[in-house]
């Protein structure tokens, strides 16, 4: 049951719950259970801030099935404000639009149901900052 | 009604999708030469009634500061919930981070569904039993392809948080009525996609006998009169409704001015009043007093009266409700059918 899956997980893609090395600082993106990636440190969640910027994307025309009506959508590199580096979707962008170096902020969207009658499955997107 | 022990809302905040379609755009497929409003919001292929109440109640707890962990309540109005069966308020809990040792249910009645919420969390913060809760009025809401509501049913929402006046609240909730009556003038079976209505009841006896009935109720109870308010919101299926019922009712256009957005962004449904009140929050000053009245068909209406304090000022939604406004863009009737998931994949 890909559900029961996707329900452990859910607490860190709805609110950007990462990682952080206690001894050398290092956050990641999905949490990395274990030690430090770097030094091999421990590691402890940590709520990341919502805020970055766009260092690279990719737009895919050919989109898995679970992901056939997003197409075609823009997977984001990005940068968050403390340093923390991570990949996800863009939201409320279209492929003209996208820049490299744009302000982002994270959202909570659908990322895609099964079926009319399965689950729907949420979240966290990446849209150009509102203020 | 009046609350035992006063309270008032700490913190608000509203949302509405990005995309909008004309009027005309919807008018040229389907043959219509008059439309009731200019455009409406419709949401992103990724975005329902929760994800939106989701931004709203987002913006609300950020710009006022509410205490996470005392949030008692989260009541959620609306008529287009991504699940029939499953609460969109637990979703809501765990992707805000909010205590799960809270009351939580989604509510339904019709466009009043968000303002009952009000009442309700008003209720149990003012007797004790909790210290914070939160109100949410939001709604996607489909109009069948041709039919007179295609014009009008948009999407959008705003979340209120309540807790006792003594907290500090923005605004106090001075008095509210509530008005209620057996009329069939719009409803959905279960199972149906799309709701259905009886066009000539939409109006008089439903529209403007609650809505005017409860403001009424509200005047004779409590010693009110228009004049007493700086501003007003009324619920918005199009643009004439809430200009008349506020004539009607003695207000005028200056004062229902910055909460009358339906021309724009069409009827957000259980999002509709508390857009409004967002709008009119966005612009109001320590002071202030302002009225709200809903309507839900089915039907009923419920009036309020909310006296602005100095925390207006810090308290404020970040971002305003008008940095959405200004960042819509306009789609034909094509990417509206493909986003409001009318193809067949
Ligand atoms: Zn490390």
């Amino acid at each position: 049951m890909p559900e029961i899956t996707e329900w452990r997980d859910r607490i860190w893609r709805y609110r950007l719950i990462g990682t952080k090395c206690k001894s050398c600082g290092s956050t990641y993106y999905p949490p990395r259970n274990g030690k430090c990636f770097r030094c091999g440190g421990e590691t402890e969640e940590v709520e990341l801030p919502r805020r970055g910027k766009l260092l690279s994307y990719t737009i895919v025309y050919q989109a898995p099935t679970l992901y056939k009506h997003s197409s075609p959508y823009i997977v984001g590199y990005i940068e968050l404000s403390n340093g923390t580096r991570l990949f996800a979707m863009l939201t409320d962008i279209e492929p003209g639009e996208v820049r490299v170096g744009m302000e982002l902020e994270a959202t909570l969207r659908r990322l895609y149901t099964y079926g009319d009658s399965g689950h729907i499955v949420y979240g966290v997107k990446f849209r150009p900052v509102v203020e | 009604m009046k609350a035992k022990n006063k309270v008032g809302i700490y913190g608000y905040g509203a949302y509405i999708p990005r995309y909008i379609i004309e009027n005309s755009s919807i008018a040229q497929v389907w043959g219509k030469l008059s439309t009731p409003i200019k455009s409406k919001t419709f949401p992103s292929y990724d975005e329902d009634s929760l994800t939106i109440a989701y931004e709203a109640c987002r913006i609300a707890i950020e710009s006022s500061g509410a205490p996470k962990d005392r949030v008692g309540a989260i009541y959620v109005g609306s008529e287009s919930k991504p699940y029939a069966v499953k609460p969109s308020g637990t979703v809501l809990i765990d992707a805000l981070g909010l205590s799960r040792r809270t009351l939580s249910a989604d509510f339904e009645f019709a466009c009043k569904a968000g303002t009952e919420a009000i009442q309700a969390i008003s209720g149990l913060v003012s007797s004790g039993m909790i210290d914070f809760g939160i109100a949410v009025g939001t709604d996607t809401s489909q109009g069948r392809p041709g039919d007179e509501l295609e014009y009008t049913a948009a999407a959008g929402g705003a979340a209120v948080i309540i807790s006792r006046a003594s907290e500090g609240v923005l605004a106090e909730i001075e008095a509210s009525t509530s008005y209620v009556s057996d009329t069939p003038d719009f409803w959905r079976r279960s199972g149906e996609k799309y709701p259905r209505h009886l066009y000539r009841f939409t109006g008089e006896p439903a529209y403007f006998h609650h809505i005017t009935t409860s403001v009424k109720m509200f005047f004779e109870e409590y010693g009110f009169s228009p004049k007493d308010f700086t501003y007003a919101i009324f619920h918005q299926p199009n643009s004439k409704f809430p200009q008349r019922v506020a004539r009607m009712l003695g207000f005028t256009i200056d004062q229902i001015k910055p909460g009358l957005l339906s021309p724009i962004i069409g009827n957000t449904y259980s999002g509709a009043t508390l857009v409004g009140l967002a709008a009119t929050l966005d612009v109001a000053k320590p002071g202030d007093r302002i009225l709200l009245a809903s309507f839900g068909s089915g039907a009923g209406s419920d009036t309020f009266s909310f006296l602005v304090t100095d925390l207006i000022e810090e308290r404020r939604a970040k971002p305003p409700l008008r940095a959405f406004l200004e960042r819509v863009v306009t789609k034909d009737y094509s990417t509206y059918v493909r986003y409001r998931g009318k193809l067949m994949l």
